[in-house]
């Protein structure tokens, strides 16, 4: 395996994916308002509302606090109303929407590295290089799925910033992230990075431009909104056990995608799509 | 020696079609060796092929005594292929293209750079190397494709339509390059065109392809011979001759017909073959008559082609 290879390989699509602006102006707008915007509104909400209106809106998330799992109520036993609020909004209504993320970075990068460069007509080029068929697919399997991890962490890293600065007049503490958030980050989002990718390629085997497989695979994000669906009803809240059991699926269902993709990606293949 | 390339029977399949049927010839290092034919003759598959990109469904290809069917990275190593359009990363800029490409064909890495500046040099794109190709002119990037090809210095080359799209001026200009390539570096090349002058003016020996077969091999003097035999000479003189030579010429072996006009200082003979051209010289020179030029008449590669393929038609 020629690691040097891939790398470049990566390096490229990583390079020319920067450039596609119509792709990324969503993208980044995207962990901007999930990383700042919100978590400041939520923040900010007690001091502008009565507590009684907050009551109000709170009899329906103490229903749903009725369906957490023990360890998690007791986190927000000896709260004051507030820092309830503050706490069920921030942490856990807001928490699947991170996971659009790794999935719209994957897909976005793998649509223009896969359709992208057949539409572009730069694909034959490339297959005329020592350059191995596996390589050649990891090398572009990684320019999608190390950006979308990377840049899924910071605005993680962004979001954990912004809620303890915004809610401390609340908290008079660091309390953010709790626990779940931990296996989110570095189980569940990686493997959601890799599940827009593997789903993105084996997308593009069966559509001819960047923007429909592109608009194909973001049709993934119904998985993330039946994890928000889930959470707001309280049907399935992501606690450690759930967002770790979900990840595993994830990663099986990728491992078979990748499998299914890079047994059809062949340059005899692709060369007759060209 | 064992020849470069060296293809036996090959036959390749899409579905029904026979894009490849039975093709078998060689190339020898260092020669420019021409594919011709229209669009749809095979000669893109035909590269493919040889560089392991497309298995074939039957026959035999070496390539540097490899096997591009199973050996195909190793086959690639070897060969610089510039295919029909451009294929260049238009949002990067020529240096990043060449950088990139010099990596994928294992340049190390402390030699990459002196590369990729030696060939935006010979290739003329220093000053604009830093550019996005987007910005390039369409001769521009063609010198860059094939920049990009030879970045590696291969010792087999593969132009498919090196031409193609070109204005005269850029054409000529690539047509240069690939000439000087050619005859400089002992580099190996093989060129897929339509463009006969082109083949004609580059090319040691053709293959002339039609629907996947080939019509004919050679070079341009040997597939004339074959075609027309007989030749044409045509014969200046000093002065008008002082005699009529056209019944003295006929009785001369392997003499067809001769033509002439009246007190004309010039005469055109038909002879069997060109071995027979001394001895007819010679038989003027005993007539007494003073030859100021001999001129065997040649065809052109257009000749041969469009008779080939007026043939197969």
């Amino acid at each position: 395996m020629n690691w040097r290879s891939i790398w470049a390989i990566a390096r490229k699509d990583w390079k020319e994916v920067r450039q596609n602006k119509a792709a990324w102006g969503p993208a980044i707008a995207m962990p901007l308002i999930f990383a700042i915007v919100l978590p400041t509104l939520f923040s900010s909400v007690p001091r502008f509302i009565p507590a009684e209106d907050l009551q109000r809106e709170l009899g329906d998330i103490e229903f749903l606090m009725k369906n957490l799992p023990p360890a998690m109520r007791m986190i927000f036993d000896g709260l004051k109303l507030e820092q309830m609020f503050v706490l069920y909004m921030t942490a856990f209504l807001l928490a699947p929407l991170f996971l659009i993320m790794p999935l719209m970075f994957s897909s976005v990068v793998g649509a223009d590295s896969f359709v992208g460069e057949r539409e572009r007509k730069t694909m034959e080029a490339l297959l005329y290089t020592p350059t191995s068929d596996v390589e050649l697919f990891l090398g572009k399997v990684l320019a999608a799925v190390i950006p979308a991890i990377a840049l899924s962490w910071l605005t993680y890293l962004v979001y954990i910033i912004t809620v303890n600065v915004t809610s401390f007049w609340l908290f008079n503490r660091v309390w953010f992230p709790l626990s779940t958030w931990w296996p989110m980050m570095f189980w569940l989002t990686p493997a959601f990075a890799l599940l827009g990718i593997s789903a993105t390629v084996m997308i593009s085997s069966r559509v001819k431009t960047f923007m429909e497989a592109y608009q194909l695979s973001a049709s993934l994000v119904v998985l993330v909104l039946a994890l928000i669906v889930g959470q707001v009803t309280g049907v399935m809240v992501l606690g450690v056990g759930t967002v770790m059991l979900i990840g595993t699926l994830i990663w099986i269902v990728d491992a078979i995608l990748i499998y299914l993709s890079v047994r059809n990606f062949k340059r005899s293949t692709l060369i007759a799509k060209l | 020696m064992n020849p470069i390339v060296d293809v036996k029977n090959l036959e390749r399949t899409f579905g029904d079609r026979k894009a490849l049927d039975g093709l078998t010839f060689h190339v020898e290092q260092g020669e420019v060796f021409g594919l011709l034919g229209p669009n749809g003759a095979g000669k893109t598959t035909t590269v493919r092929l040889l560089n392991g990109i497309l298995p074939p469904s039957a026959g035999s290809v070496r390539i540097f005594d490899l096997d591009p069917a199973t050996q195909g990275e190793s086959v690639r190593r070897k060969t610089g292929v510039l295919t029909e359009t451009p294929a260049l990363y238009e949002r990067l800029s020529a240096r990043e293209n060449l950088e990139f490409f010099g990596t994928l064909h294992e340049i190390p890495q402390t030699e990459i750079n002196s590369r990729v500046n030696e060939m935006l040099d010979f290739f003329g794109l220093t000053l604009r190397a830093t550019d996005k190709v987007e910005t390039y002119s369409k001769g521009m990037k063609q010198r860059l494709a094939l920049a990009r090809a030879l970045v590696h210095k291969p010792p087999l080359l593969f132009l498919d339509e090196p031409t193609s799209g070109l204005d005269p001026e850029a054409a000529q200009q690539v047509d240069d390059l690939i000439a000087n390539l050619g005859r400089t570096d002992e580099q190996t090349v093989i060129l897929a065109t339509h463009n006969l002058l082109e083949a004609q003016r580059l090319c040691d020996r053709v293959a002339i392809m039609n629907k996947g077969k080939i019509l004919a091999l050679g070079s341009l003097h040997e597939l004339s011979q074959k075609l027309w035999p007989a030749t044409w000479v045509d014969i200046e003189f000093h002065s008008s001759p002082k005699i009529d030579l056209t019944e003295t010429l006929k009785s001369q072996r392997g003499v067809i017909q001769v033509t002439t006009e009246a007190r004309s200082k010039a005469l055109s003979v038909q002879v069997e073959n060109e071995a027979i051209i001394p001895a007819i010289v010679q038989h003027l020179v005993e007539c007494g008559e003073s030859i100021l030029r001999v001129n065997p008449r040649d065809y052109t590669l257009e000749d041969i082609y469009f008779a080939l393929q007026a043939g197969e038609a």
